[in-house]
């Protein structure tokens, strides 16, 4: 089981590796690293607390926290999503924290909300049918950063370079095409 | 659906917060209207079956909200996305 602390100590270092804070009101932070121990027990991965997760991992990836929007919502809002991570002005106190816009797409936030059917059997049955057809949906795909060379196999290139900080238009994805000779 | 009933004194408007029991943000509007003696109803939605999800996200949209949460829907008409304190006070007459 993990430990809040163990919770605390990994967003603090991974605040410090990208120039961020955590939230200062320190009442604030405590609710969010509980929510954030109680998604990692539930589902076993850190899923943002202010989002409904689905428990399916391909259906969470872009919001396990560090989520994909926290970088450009930092940069833009001052604060991440759920606002565990700030930037320096909001952590001293010269720009209040403000709820942050949603940016996750609305196609994705609805892949948490599951479409009932009629009877229990057929429900089974269409159940794993639907998290077939879900996952095969998520259609992923090479993305290299034109900059740095940094390549990634996701739905979409991520809004940032984690390794050189180029901004998502600098990604092109990679196509890959056989050729038969002979 | 589970839904837990706060008393208040205040109980002007028909009050039901669409809540995550994870969510620092929800547990900041819980407390806001507790604060303001505001009579409220809410639901974790994080605690629902697949069915209950199916008719929140309708009933949300179907008010022109987005699935950001706290979502608090004030006389089954205004709905507000977010703990955004001036729009909720205004709203509630506080």
């Amino acid at each position: 089981m993990i430990t809040l602390d163990k919770v605390r100590q990994r967003a603090e270092s991974d605040a410090k590796t990208y120039g961020y804070h955590l939230n200062p009101d320190q009442k604030f932070l405590q609710d969010l690293l509980e929510g954030l121990k109680q998604n990692e027990e539930r589902f076993g991965y850190p899923a943002c607390p202010c989002r409904l997760a689905s428990g399916n991992l391909e259906i969470d990836r872009d919001v396990i926290c560090p989520c994909d929007y926290r970088d450009p919502d930092v940069a833009e809002f001052g604060a991440c999503y759920c606002a565990l991570y700030v930037r320096t002005d909001v952590s001293d106190g010269k720009t209040p924290v403000q709820p942050v816009p949603e940016r996750r797409p609305l196609e994705k936030q609805t892949r948490s909300y599951a479409t009932p059917s009629t009877t229990t059997a057929e429900k089974k049955a269409e159940l794993g049918a639907a998290a077939a057809k879900e996952t095969s949906r998520i259609g992923k795909k090479l993305w290299y950063c034109r900059q740095c060379g940094y390549v990634v196999f996701r739905e979409d290139p991520p809004y940032v370079c984690p390794i050189c900080k180029a901004k998502r238009e600098m990604f092109a994805e990679i196509t890959i095409g056989i050729e038969e000779r002979g | 659906m589970k839904i837990e009933k706060v008393l208040g004194k205040n109980k002007k408007n028909k009050v039901f917060l669409y809540a995550l029991s994870t969510c620092a943000w929800c547990k900041m509007t819980k407390q806001f209207l507790k604060d303001s003696e505001v009579e409220f109803e809410y639901v974790d939605v994080d605690q629902c079956s697949d069915e209950e999800l199916d008719t929140i996200k309708k009933d949300v949209l179907s008010k022109g909200g987005s699935l950001s949460y706290p979502i608090i829907v004030v006389n089954n008409q205004t709905l507000i996305n977010g703990f955004r304190k001036d729009k909720i006070k205004e709203t509630l007459g506080l």
